[in-house]
């Protein structure tokens, strides 16, 4: 794959002039932080995902639909998906950051990467939903 | 993408076998890396045999003694020879580090295997294109900056403060933790790597500095900061027994104190 970044070694650009690139972007610590909150999050919200996996495991599709029913394993379930979708959106975009150099294959490569972490929480979100208020719809 | 193998004009040959100094009874084997731009040829790895008995402990010695007594044409950099210039920084048995201050007997192998500073342009031999890592160093405005009008005597500080600057001012700029980041050797060209870092820092905390908003301001970026993911090799490598990384954090928890 390209790796189309100016070359170093062949520029007449002063070191100092690329050094400076484009100047700062100004931000960065709230991605940062968000990251580091999400991590935080997803420790309880996975362990709670886990046990609520396991008291599903043996019973009947009527008793589990009833468990998730539960509204405050929904709501679990619900700020999981929040939690655990953005921390992994944030973190395969640092990862393309990093090995991706193709200026077009990296923004399709990010965009594709929300559209996808976008569209696996949207359907878990639904399916909580679906499942949980059933006996309204 | 990031390359992982080296580009086909870069990959290394078997080179020559140098002769062993005749009459030498303690014989110590060297591998180093040749690379000259105006041969047109491929990198090459030399084989030289060391006398033990005529050269001095370091691993700088026996390449001055390579340099002096078998083949003028090897080039590397040198100075003090004592690690205070971080001129004879160079990759020792896979480990960044200085030439001068790494003992021929703790490298702990019949081969001692000598390469470039990691992922630099190479101008030749051991001798890697330093300028962008200078230029970032000088990108942080590595120097006191005041408004106050300046005091008749010297800034004054208290012994406290001056406490703060220990395990930063030491830093030789030798570039072994740069080059050992892989985060650099990816995104060098934005990311400013750890020494530059730890000397940013070294002004961020620095009591008579009153640009550390500025300063800050400059660092605020996905990629001048936060490219660095506390790998750690430039805390494992550091000559000078420095922590890079912990200054790159103390940076990251400055800015999130300015926002919180």
């Amino acid at each position: 794959m390209v790796d189309n970044r100016p070359e170093a070694t062949r520029t007449i650009r002063t070191a100092y002039a690329r050094a400076k690139g484009l100047g700062p972007a100004h931000h960065g610590t709230s991605e940062w932080w968000l990251h580091r909150v999400t991590a935080v999050s997803n420790v309880p919200l996975i362990l709670s995902f886990v046990v609520i996996v396991a008291l599903c495991a043996g019973r009947s599709y009527e008793d589990a639909v009833r468990l998730v029913s539960h509204p405050l394993v929904a709501i679990l379930l619900i700020l999981g998906v929040l939690s655990v979708t953005n921390h992994m959106r944030m973190g395969l975009q640092i990862v393309i950051e990093d090995y991706v150099h193709d200026k077009g294959l990296k923004i399709a490569a990010v965009i594709a990467n929300t559209f996808y972490c976008v569209v696996v929480a949207v359907a878990c979100l639904y399916a909580i939903v679906r499942v949980s208020l059933r006996t309204l719809v | 993408m990031a390359q992982f193998t080296l580009p086909k004009n870069s990959q290394y040959t078997e080179g020559k076998t140098w002769p062993k100094p005749v009459g030498a009874k303690s014989l110590q084997e060297f591998r180093i890396y040749r690379w000259n731009q105006d041969d047109g040829a491929n990198p090459r790895i030399d084989t030289y045999y060391v006398d033990r008995d005529d050269c001095g402990p370091m691993v700088l010695d026996a390449l001055l003694w390579i340099k002096n007594k078998i083949d003028p044409t090897l080039t590397f950099r040198r100075s003090c020879r004592e690690g205070i210039c971080g001129s004879c920084a160079m990759n020792i048995m896979g480990q960044n580090t200085l030439a001068c201050t790494l003992g021929i007997e703790d490298c702990k192998s019949s081969q001692i295997k000598i390469y470039p500073l990691p992922h630099m342009p190479v101008l030749k031999d051991l001798v890697p294109d330093l300028s962008s890592f200078f230029a970032q160093h000088a990108a942080i405005e590595p120097w006191l900056q005041t408004e106050t009008p300046a005091p008749e005597k010297e800034w004054r500080q208290t012994p406290e403060d001056r406490a703060r600057l220990d395990g930063l001012y030491e830093c030789i700029l030798c570039a072994c933790c740069t080059t050992s980041c892989p985060s650099y050797w990816w995104n060098g060209d934005r990311f400013l790597g750890p020494a530059a870092l730890l000397q940013a820092y070294r002004w961020l905390i620095d009591s008579r500095d009153e640009h550390t908003g500025e300063r800050l301001d400059t660092l605020h970026d996905p990629f001048r900061l936060y490219r660095c993911h506390t790998i750690m090799n430039c805390a494992n490598t550091c000559p000078k027994g420095l922590n890079p990384a912990k200054a790159i954090a103390e940076i990251k928890k400055m800015m999130v104190a300015r926002e919180i």
